[in-house]
């Protein structure tokens, strides 16, 4: 098990360097002009010369990819001769708007998007996982038809419809909750964790009515054709009481391909949900990054388009790591 | 229809007093097309230390009839009817919660194929352990080592060893020894097997039917055999029950069906068995389909494939159900006189 892990674990740093290159070479061939961009409008061409030595761009491809690698394990000075600045570690580059470092941007986006993600992960995996569950185990009956046609209804309701309809209903009309606000981060802040979970509890709910559809429909197909299995009637044979037969004998097995999709859905979630945020105004990575691209602020851009492959990929890893702990078979290779 | 009992199955007279006494057992699937009559009217006796095969070909009811017994199909849709007593219970009757006392402890069962009947995520000696458990109040330390001494029991070396492994770490045959071992850790008293040996190979085969007559033997316990091997039935068996259909064609003990064979449908299942020495060195099938179990034939079940039906006169074969007339033991369930089965079996 070490030695899978170990592995796995290598293929992950050089899958993390290979798409950190090809991040940066997309936005270094995009049509952008960072020094345009970065020095304004009715900018004279010495200008945006100058501007383009500042940022770094007139050195080579390869030469400004190591800087930004470099930047990654030690902090580094950035900006034109004689006016550069530092950039702590990690040091991700400079906001050509505001000039900050990218990483303090960074951090301070990334709780809003993990307050989002972590709750509406745990609202849809317990509702999806639990709903596809019982029409499983009801296989035929009028609980399953109605929780079948529940999520094909919510798979097919997308987030700005959800998204609006919840706070027309909840906060609009009838006042339960209030609008998101920016001032709570995370649940260990000072209002405490009741106003955090009131706080995202909207987005919350808006992201687990489009996820557990799909979460539903997976958890049910995979129980009823494990509970088919053979191994089911092993354990029941043995006098094992329903229950035991259930869980321990058929949810473990009729799991694993919601654990890929948790994992996938985990690593996607992280990298900001861009519509959810944009509709609650909640200021996390997604959408950060769009007000970035609106703005032509590339570093910012790059950064949290690296950071989302990052958690994609380990992500993946997750998933191996968990594939190998629920079934022994993935271990062997 | 007391006299429609085998005989040799039903040696303690009264029906009650049997080990197990199974009475007009029927099973019945509800289908979007009508109801499939899987099992009809099934009649068997066992009693300890006796061996019962049960043959036919796919879809006979083989396998339904064991289900039923085991209780595995309450909680389906599945209708059961009749009656089998086990030391007394009915088993047809019996609450689910109640027949998950029996099950393991008093009535083990043993799968086809042991690789998809073992849980791919547990180990063996989880698997083996677990059983044990549901049914003695013991500590998971007891549990293990009951479960290595009867892995030892079924022949698997090193079993200490072997506890901790899993089923896709085992040979099939090592498998099915541990899937035997799973099913008799409680010592039950009745175990099925249902086509035990079907999917290991044939030298494999021997060792494991040689292995359950051994454990047998040690706790006298009945064995149903399921099969469709009649080599495995003429090797183990102390009597047979032939079904076809879903219904028992002929029963009786393992040697008056192979070597008085009164039904044509036996008949031809020994005929089919491959021999080294067959003449036209071609298998022998029989020829046609089963009958559809959605819409059975008013008749004998086997008429529509049965070559001598007109043996018998005047269409009596396509339109009345023969009963099961048994004679000394021998059941069968056929229009044709002895004296005609007696020249026609002559005559091959």
């Amino acid at each position: 098990m070490t030695r899978f892990i170990l592995r796995r674990s290598g293929s992950l740093i050089l899958l993390l360097i290979a798409v950190s290159f090809i991040t940066f070479t997309l936005f270094q061939l995009g049509p952008a002009d960072p020094a345009s961009a970065a020095c304004g409008q009715e900018c004279t061409p010495e200008r945006v010369a100058e501007a383009r030595v500042a940022l770094g761009m007139d050195q080579p491809f390869l030469v400004q990819y190591a800087d930004y690698m470099r930047g990654l394990v030690s902090p580094r000075m950035i900006g034109a001769p004689g006016a550069e600045s530092i950039c702590q570690w990690p040091c991700l580059g400079k906001s050509f708007q505001t000039n900050e470092d990218v990483s303090d941007i960074i951090g301070r986006s990334l709780p809003y998007t993990l307050s989002m993600a972590i709750g509406a992960l745990v609202l849809w995996t317990v509702s999806g996982v639990g709903l596809g569950l019982l029409a499983a185990l009801r296989k035929g009956s009028a609980t399953d038809k109605f929780i079948v046609g529940a999520a094909s209804v919510g798979v097919s309701l997308p987030i700005p419809v959800t998204g609006l309809f919840l706070l027309l209903v909840f906060v609009n009309q009838l006042h339960l909750l209030p609008f998101t606000t920016n001032e709570i981060a995370s649940p260990l802040g000072p209002q405490g964790p009741w106003a955090w979970v009131l706080n995202y509890l909207l987005p919350w709910i808006a992201l687990a009515v489009l996820f557990s559809a799909s979460y539903i429909r997976v958890t049910r197909t995979n129980m009823i054709e494990t509970f088919g299995e053979d191994f089911i009637r092993t354990a029941r044979a043995k006098g094992l009481a329903p229950r035991t037969v259930t869980f321990k004998h058929g949810v473990r097995a009729g799991i694993t391909p919601v654990v890929t999709m948790l994992g996938m859905d985990i690593g996607l979630l992280l990298g900001g949900a861009v519509l959810t945020e944009q509709i609650f105004s909640v200021p996390g990575l997604g959408f950060t990054a769009v007000r970035a691209a609106i703005s032509g602020d590339l570093p910012v851009t790059m950064a949290i388009t690296m950071l989302a492959a990052f958690f994609v990929i380990v992500a993946n890893v997750v998933v191996d790591l968990a594939y190998a702990a629920i079934d022994p078979r993935v271990r062997l290779q | 229809m007391t006299q429609l009992q085998p005989g040799p199955l039903a040696t303690s007279g009264a029906p009650s007093g049997a080990f197990l006494d199974v009475r007009n057992l029927s099973v019945k699937f509800p289908t979007d097309d009508g109801l499939v009559s899987a099992v009809n009217g099934m009649d068997f006796s066992l009693e300890r230390g006796q061996t019962l095969g049960i043959v036919g070909e796919s879809g006979s009811g083989k396998s339904v009839t064991s289900q039923a017994l085991m209780g595995l199909l309450k909680g389906t849709s599945a209708q059961v009817s009749g009656q089998a007593l086990f030391q007394g219970r009915d088993l047809v009757t019996l609450p689910e919660s109640g027949m998950r006392k029996l099950r393991g402890r008093n009535i083990g069962m043993i799968f086809q194929d042991p690789l998809s009947a073992l849980h791919p995520f547990y180990t063996v000696g989880h698997q083996i352990a677990e059983a044990y458990l549901v049914h003695n109040s013991a500590t998971r330390k007891q549990a293990r080592t009951a479960a290595v001494e009867m892995l030892g029991r079924v022949g698997i070396p090193s079993p200490e060893q072997r506890f901790d492994e899993y089923p896709h770490h085992f040979s099939g045959g090592m498998r099915q020894r541990a899937m035997i071992a799973m099913a008799l850790i409680c010592e039950p008293e009745l175990l099925i097997a249902d086509e035990p040996t079907t999917a290991l190979d044939v030298t494999v085969q021997a060792q494991i039917l040689d292995l359950m007559a051994e454990l047998q033997a040690e706790t006298n316990s009945a064995l149903i055999l399921i099969t469709h091997d009649l080599g495995v039935v003429a090797e183990v068996c102390d009597s047979v029950l032939v079904m076809y259909g879903g219904q028992c064609v002929e029963s009786g003990a393992v040697d008056e069906i192979f070597y008085d064979t009164r039904h044509p449908y036996t008949l031809g299942l020994l005929k089919s068995m491959p021999t080294l020495n067959s003449p036209s060195g071609r298998l022998n099938p029989i020829p046609g389909q089963p009958p559809s179990l959605l819409d059975l034939p008013a008749g004998c079940i086997f008429s529509a494939r049965c070559e001598y039906a007109a043996l018998a006169g005047d269409g009596v074969c396509r339109e009345q159900r023969p009963a099961l007339q048994v004679e000394n033991g021998h059941g069968t369930r056929c229009h044709l006189s002895g004296p005609q089965i007696i020249t026609i079996r002559n005559s091959r």
